[in-house]
């Protein structure tokens, strides 16, 4: 499988970035944190339109940057896309000469397949003749991606291309980001600040704070680490990937399974074999000791114990192992305390309620 | 009536403001790029020397640039080793002083819309495998096509009006050097009020539908949003 390494410090006196990194080849890696936290600038290091002093980037293989040997590669020899957060249209060309723009400067060019592909995925095709200056934020975002795609890159970049967009919009757009997650087979890396874009779309998460990586790893792994101040957060949560098992009409319900074990959906309309995305927030969770004979709540799951952590307002943070799968409690200290629980206990976990991504 | 000599000079001043326009295109270009976009120190010196004939009185640069080009200035040595004599009182000279005389009104409008166009869309050219020349002339200069035709008419125009400059490098050789300017005040020293007239009118005229264009096709914004 291929890699992405990527190792950047640089210092403007008031922000440091100090990284090094290796991420998967393959689907979403979400580069997560608050503004300043340093993934913009991450991102532009990787596209090359910043130059890290120190840095050494490899992509498939290849040394994109290596400050020790004085190797640079320039933004424009780098098959990348790269999708700003603002579209970044060219006003004076119609869609159509914007989508050719970069396809009319490669050398290995991959013809009009991958163009007319992305042009349908992202449901542009209508807009062709129109100029920038007459699209809607959400249109002119989903060309600007078409045009990164139409290059064929070994990469995509993606800066917060939500982010200037209002609730609707956004709405509009991620159908189209889930979709290319399912048929891109390259390596995203999606810069964002919102909680809700990691839970739908990212396979890797990658956490950053004041130019640090906190942590990085597999998605529920990462969002259910107690060092990292995500599991603290009122909406911690954790994304299981599942698989459509078993349809119960008769109680309008969907099995779903996942690594290790099965959950009771509400009905979930797609065939059997249909991948999907489980959102099951920490305060969702409680906790017992044996499994409970008599309860409403439908998913209950053996788990075990992986660490326990002090949350705020007199709360615990739990992690769990069930099956294979990471999953945050938000409990109180008090029910931590009676119940006496410790790392590496067997227990039941009593998931209230999940939400479906996909 | 326009006299044949009146004629001559008119058309001898729209060639002196062709040739000198185009050249500070050429030269205003790449000034104006590196001053829209450079962190030099240098940035502010350069920006006043350019600025410089906008305030100084045009006696003062015509004279300097006399005494340079002259048979003991720097630059007639070098004109007189080339075997091309001294520049003073020829067409070159006179295209040379106009290029130095009107380019801020060239530069200015440049800078400005090179300024206005930002990071963004070389930004986005450069991640759509543009290298940077390409991307000049594929983004910016599109991008910039306003700001390009208030630096050619402004530079044109401005380059007919001069009137000093010319007085003192270039003198009143009649079809080398005697622009209209010059004409009409050989008309007014001669009390030839209705040829003066004519000529006058002319580039009132002239200068008046320059600033019309300006006002009303360019709407005096030459630089338009380039991002969307």
């Amino acid at each position: 499988m291929t890699t992405i390494q990527a190792r950047f410090q640089l210092d403007y006196g008031d922000f440091k970035l100090d990284v090094d990194l290796k991420l998967p080849g393959t689907g979403i890696t979400v580069l997560f944190g608050h503004s300043g936290s340093g993934k913009t600038t991450l991102l532009r290091c990787i596209a090359g339109l910043q130059r890290a002093p120190q840095g050494k980037l490899e992509i498939n293989g290849r040394v994109w940057q290596d400050s020790e040997r004085g190797l640079f590669l320039p933004t424009h020899k780098r098959p990348l896309g790269y999708v700003f957060q603002e579209a970044n249209l060219f006003s004076h060309l119609t869609v159509w000469d914007n989508l050719h723009y970069g396809l009319k400067r490669i050398k290995q060019n991959p013809g009009t397949v991958k163009l007319e592909h992305a042009v349908e995925l992202l449901g542009i095709g209508h807009l062709m003749e129109r100029m920038p200056e007459r699209l809607s934020g959400g249109e002119r975002q989903r060309v600007a991606i078409a045009r990164a795609l139409a290059l064929n890159p070994e990469i995509l970049l993606m800066d917060e291309p939500l982010a200037s967009l209002d609730f609707k919009r956004k709405q509009e757009i991620l159908p189209f980001l889930s979709r290319l997650h399912q048929q891109l087979d390259i390596p995203v890396l999606y810069v964002t600040h919102s909680q809700q874009e990691v839970a739908q779309l990212a396979d890797t998460l990658v956490i950053l704070e004041d130019g640090r990586a906190l942590a990085s790893g597999p998605l529920s792994e990462t969002q259910s680490r107690l060092d990292v101040p995500l599991a603290q957060d009122r909406e911690a949560a954790t994304v299981w990937q599942a698989t459509i098992a078993e349809h119960e009409a008769d109680y309008h319900l969907t099995r779903v399974a996942f690594a290790g074990g099965s959950l009771s959906l509400p009905a979930v309309d797609a065939k059997i074999g249909t991948p999907l995305r489980v959102q099951i927030y920490a305060r969702d969770v409680s906790i017992a000791l044996e499994a409970p004979t008599a309860t409403s709540i439908l998913n209950v799951l053996p788990a075990t114990i992986t660490g326990i952590a002090d949350g705020r307002d007199g709360q615990s943070v739990v992690q769990a192992q069930v099956g294979n799968q990471a999953l945050l409690a938000h409990i109180t200290r008090k029910s931590a305390l009676m119940l006496g629980l410790q790392i590496g206990m067997a227990v039941y976990v009593q998931i209230k309620g999940t939400s479906i991504l996909n | 009536m326009l006299t044949p000599s009146d004629l001559g000079a008119l058309l001898l001043t729209f060639k002196v403001a062709s040739i000198a326009t185009l050249l500070m295109l050429l030269l205003g270009t790449p000034l104006a790029w590196w001053l829209a976009r450079t962190r030099s120190a240098w940035k502010g010196i350069i920006n006043a020397v350019v600025a410089l004939p906008l305030v100084l009185p045009p006696t003062v640069l015509g004279f300097y640039l006399l005494v340079l080009m002259g048979p003991a200035g720097a630059v007639g040595k070098i004109t007189t080793w080339l075997g091309l004599g001294t520049l003073p009182f020829t067409f070159a000279g006179l295209v040379i002083a106009s290029v130095l005389y009107s380019l801020p009104f060239v530069v200015q409008p440049l800078q400005a819309s090179f300024a206005a166009i930002g990071e963004q869309p070389l930004e986005a050219a450069a991640t759509l495998r543009a290298s940077p020349l390409d991307t000049f002339f594929s983004v910016v200069v599109p991008l910039a096509k306003p700001g390009f035709m208030t630096a050619a008419i402004l530079g044109f125009a401005h380059t007919v009006g001069e009137f000093g400059v010319v007085l003192m490098v270039g003198g009143n050789i009649p079809d080398k050097t005697r622009v209209v300017s010059v004409q009409i005040y050989n008309h007014v020293e001669a009390l030839e009020y209705s040829e003066a007239h004519w000529l006058a009118g002319c580039l009132l005229l002239f200068s008046f539908s320059v600033l019309l264009v300006l006002y009303t096709v360019l709407k005096t914004h030459p630089v338009a949003h380039p991002l969307k």
